[in-house]
């Protein structure tokens, strides 16, 4: 089966998809504060990087990364609960989309698969 | 830990650490003052070893091509060995032609660079004062009605580095050597049809009047708004001429706007935060191009509203003054 990134139509769709994504990170305050960088582009690039990897296209994040990464935001307090929030955002970024139920599941479950190295466990 | 080797010695690199950072906690002398990628002041060579895209991020190619680097955005990966650059080489020494004042507290410097100096109207250049003092400042001039000479306008800064000496110091004839140009803040031709909405706070129109002439100049036919934010009605130091200007382009819109000072004397001058009042005017931002400049508090802040008010990311051009 192709993954779901070759299905919306690779990187263009993940394009397409940072832009919904990212704004509704940035317009949530319950996760917002962590996606506070001033330099916008560096963080458009990250977004990018999550959704790709989430899509099952080709990134190059490994656990480690993923942990390295959140360490500084695990400090500031980052939890569980916001963890759900970007799930929770992911999805509806997919339905915007017009994702099929059982593909965002599948997106979802990918996410899920990195919350202990994000939450530093 | 990474080796940085410099000077004849080689010093060790902490973990997060900036090659300027490393440089300067060994009490090196690095010329630097944004420390974000901006100014260029902390340019280095590179000897031996590699360093990351964003250290070159913005560089001229020939630049590039030599191994220069910004020591601010440069964290090793691995040792590295540099060097300071020939800043002879990299400097271009300039005129001051004529040095006029816009009101109490802004001065319009204008400069003839001593060799060909190409440039886009609203990038930077930054100005030394000696080998290590130098700021950064945004062109005004536009090549095409201003021939060789730069405009900048500088803002006297009580107690700052080098705006109280370009204010109060330098006049007509004396040189000084500048460094650039650098930085994505400018007009493209391709965007001749598109919306624009320029908005900058203080001397943060200096940029602007650069971009807005420019666009003009090449015939822009989208609508052209422009907010020029200030404290009171002293502030808004380019008032007769964009009014003038706006009078003469059926497409340019001039917004004055000051925070303190009740209107009385120009009508058209309107009393708000600008902030405030670019989120209440542009709800919807999707497909106009941005500029944004001046305070980093407005800019940072302005730019996040104009892209959850649906502009793209690469079409907001935001461009946070350091002071100086």
């Amino acid at each position: 089966m192709s993954s779901l990134y070759e299905r919306l139509g690779g990187e263009a769709a993940v394009d397409a998809a940072v832009d919904i994504f990212y704004r509704k990170v940035l317009s949530d305050d319950r996760v917002n504060r962590f996606f506070d960088d001033v330099d916008m582009e560096r963080q458009a690039a990250k977004q990018k990087g999550f959704l790709t990897m989430v899509f099952g296209g080709p990134n190059n994040y490994s656990g480690k990364d993923m942990r390295e990464g959140h360490k500084h935001l695990v400090a500031r307090g980052l939890d569980d609960s916001h963890v759900d929030a970007i799930i929770e955002l992911l999805g509806s970024t997919l339905k915007e989309l017009g994702v099929a139920d059982e593909d965002i599941a599948v997106a979802a479950g990918i996410a899920e698969s990195v919350r202990d190295d994000v939450l530093s466990r | 830990m990474w080796n940085l080797r410099y000077a004849g010695q080689n010093l060790p690199v902490c973990p997060g650490e900036s090659v300027l950072d490393t440089l300067l906690s060994a009490q090196h002398e690095i010329p630097n003052s944004c420390r974000v990628g901006v100014c260029q002041s902390c340019l280095m060579q590179l000897v031996h070893g590699r360093v990351g895209e964003t250290a070159q991020q913005g560089l001229k190619d020939s630049w590039r091509a030599q191994g220069l680097f910004l020591a601010c955005r440069c964290y090793p990966e691995a040792d590295l060995e540099v060097r300071a650059p020939a800043t002879g080489a990299l400097r271009i020494p300039s005129r001051v032609t004529a040095h006029t004042r816009l009101n109490h507290q802004v001065v319009a410097i204008r400069l003839r660079p001593e060799e060909a100096f190409g440039y886009y109207p609203g990038q930077h250049v930054t100005l030394w004062r000696d080998e290590l003092l130098g700021r950064c400042y945004s062109l005004a001039s536009v090549p095409a009605l201003d021939g060789e000479e730069l405009e900048l306008h500088v803002k006297h800064l009580v107690g700052g580095a080098l705006s109280p000496w370009l204010c109060d110091k330098l006049g007509v004839g004396d040189r000084i050597q500048l460094l650039g140009p650098g930085g994505d803040c400018f007009y493209t031709a391709g965007d001749t049809g598109r919306p624009l909405l320029l908005a900058g706070i203080g001397t943060g129109l200096a940029p602007l009047y650069g971009i807005l002439r420019d666009a003009l100049c090449q015939g822009h036919t989208g609508e052209i708004h422009l907010y020029h934010g200030a404290l009171d009605l002293s502030g808004l130091y380019l008032h007769d001429e964009l009014n003038r200007l706006a009078s003469r382009h059926a497409n340019l819109h001039y917004y004055p706007c000051i925070l303190n000072e009740p209107p009385a004397r120009a009508e058209q001058v309107q009393q708000a935060d600008l902030m405030t009042l670019l989120e209440q005017k542009y709800p919807d931002l999707r497909g106009w191009k941005i500029h944004l400049c001046g305070d980093p508090a407005f800019v940072n802040k302005q730019r996040k509203a104009c892209y959850l008010a649906g502009a793209r990311l690469p079409d907001i051009h935001a461009d946070a003054f350091v002071p100086g």
